[in-house]
């Protein structure tokens, strides 16, 4: 299926197979399959609509699918609430409009699951969360509300937030859309640190240049279908599907 | 003169036409000041009971803390996946919404007795408060749960807490702002409410004011007193509502 380098030593981390998706009448996946490696960056790429989100939201079952299978670390996503909690454990989440809890300091957003679901000391959850807002470069914000922050330093407190459950996994649906253009870096940046720690991630951006660095695969769906999936520079240079090119046309006129 | 001072002046005019048009009515303050205190619950019914302002206030605590439950828990049936509990949450809001309080308890205290289970006054009277007070509190147990963005639930869901985490975290403090008013208010017409209660013989305000007025053939002055009472508990209510209200704060969001 891939043409791409992947080391095939690697564990798999992440697979679906022949996954469909309804809503309603709409079918927004069509027999989409795929598989992430330990350690494997995947971008996510495609016009708007084309079932890009409902993808990665079918790995953590925030969207159930209804046809076909999706593996984490071998375990197969459903209803079944034990493997489900061991899933959402192993797997982060960051999202578009970030989420934070608005209630919580920044401290407690990134607490908070790491003491309910991991079962983690207080003392011990908060040295990991500031070690993390370190690591997203944030120490100082720890102790405000979410809406104290400006919207780069809040996406990168969610990425801690995502972090503190020490996931295996990390899926990023858009995470700089909603950010004015320059707070854009600062989370690529981050996010570029993470890869270059060898986080295993699957990213939905249109951020091409991050894309082009970080990515080991480069996955372009349209419709609810995976129309192409090659490495960056293959993608960028010589896309074979005609669809990819067009995408390609519209999207880096826009850079 | 501020605005406050001019409100305050209103308010007294106001208070002494009220006044002018109560003493038209030649009040015999004498037997206000005898039955006060029963009124008032200083004195307990000849079978050791609270009666009066206390009995009022402990159906009202009771069914406060009911109704609550009940409403939360009717507003988790409007708002799950589950046929069953959809069913039985809208089935029984539906009920006791389109329903007057003072029928839903005569078939308590009246019909239950048929079924088995012989209810008390006291627990007919609390249980007919829960139920009718606790369908309109689901109503807005789900609106204030639902106001919450989704994608709260969800950033929640993807961290791997147990759903009854995310709603009690995460869900419930955020929507509890918007609940806390409208609650409060349900609170305070439920107080009145109370009143309804004396239809089965328990001897809060209202069965004591209208007996009293009924013996002695003064009922304006028992009425007005109870009218009173019920005005300064209402006030009290509203005054604790306003210092809980002070306690969230609004500029979080
Ligand atoms: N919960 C839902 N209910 C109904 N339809 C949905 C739902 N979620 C997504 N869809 C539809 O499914 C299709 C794919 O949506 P999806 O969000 O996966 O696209 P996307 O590729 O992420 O697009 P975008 O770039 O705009 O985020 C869209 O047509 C969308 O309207
Ligand atoms: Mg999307």
């Amino acid at each position: 299926m891939s043409t791409a380098p992947l080391a095939a030593d690697k564990p798999e981390m992440l697979r679906l197979e022949g996954v469909h998706k309804h809503f309603g009448s709409h079918h927004v996946l069509r027999n989409v399959s795929l598989s992430v490696r330990q350690g494997d960056k995947v971008v996510l790429c495609g016009p708007s609509g084309s079932g890009k989100s409902t993808l990665i939201r079918c790995i953590n079952r925030l969207v159930s699918h209804d046809q076909g299978r999706v593996l984490v670390e071998g375990i197969e996503v459903s209803d079944h609430a034990r493997d489900l909690e061991l899933i959402r454990r192993d797997v982060g989440m960051v999202f578009q409009q970030f989420n934070l809890f608005p209630h919580l300091t920044i401290l407690e957003n990134c607490t908070l699951a790491p003491t309910w679901a991991r079962k983690m000391g207080k003392k011990d959850a908060e040295a990991l969360a500031l070690s993390l807002l370190e690591r997203v470069h944030i120490p100082d914000q720890a102790h405000k509300y979410p809406p104290q922050l400006s919207g780069g330093q809040q996406q990168r407190a969610a990425i801690a937030r995502a972090l503190c459950m020490k996931p295996k996994v990390m899926l990023f649906d858009e995470p700089t859309s909603a950010l004015d253009p320059e707070m854009v870096k600062e989370v690529l940046d981050v996010m570029t640190e993470l890869a270059a720690e060898g986080m295993t991630m699957i990213c939905v951006t249109h951020e091409m240049g991050f894309a082009r660095k970080v990515a080991d695969q480069v996955v372009f769906m349209d419709k609810g279908e995976i129309v192409e999936e090659a490495p960056p520079e293959e993608f960028f240079t010589a896309p074979r599907n005609e669809r990819t090119r067009q995408f390609l046309c519209q999207i880096l006129s826009h850079e | 003169m501020s605005f406050k001072g001019k409100v305050f002046l209103v308010w007294m005019l106001l208070a002494a036409c009220f006044a002018a048009f109560v003493a038209s009515f030649d009040l015999k303050l004498s037997l206000i000041a005898e039955k006060l205190p029963f009124l008032l619950g200083l004195h307990l019914t000849p079978n050791g009971f609270i009666q009066g302002l206390p009995l009022t206030l402990f159906l009202c605590l009771a069914a406060m803390v009911f109704s609550t439950i009940l409403g939360f828990l009717a507003a988790l049936g409007r708002l799950s996946g589950n046929p069953l509990a959809y069913g039985l949450a809208t089935f029984y809001t539906s009920f006791f919404r389109g329903t007057p309080l003072l029928v839903q308890l005569m078939l308590i205290y009246l019909g239950l007795p048929q079924l088995g289970p012989v209810p008390g006054a006291v627990p007919a009277g609390i249980i007919a408060l829960s139920l009718c007070y606790g369908a309109y509190i689901s109503e807005i147990f789900r609106a204030g749960i639902q106001a919450v963005p989704n994608g709260q639930r969800e950033a929640a869901a993807a961290l791997g807490l147990p759903r009854w985490l995310v709603m009690y975290k995460v869900i419930l403090p955020q929507a509890l702002k918007l609940i806390v008013p409208p609650l409060g208010a349900q609170f305070i017409s439920m107080l009145k409410d109370s009143s309804l209660v004396s239809m089965v013989g328990l001897w809060e305000i209202m069965f004591l004011a209208q007996s009293y007025g009924r013996s002695s053939y003064r009922y304006m002055e028992m009425l007005l007193t109870a009218a009173v009472l019920y005005w300064l508990l209402s006030i009290v209510f509203e005054a604790i509502q306003a210092r809980i209200e002070a306690r969230f704060p609004q500029g979080r969001h």
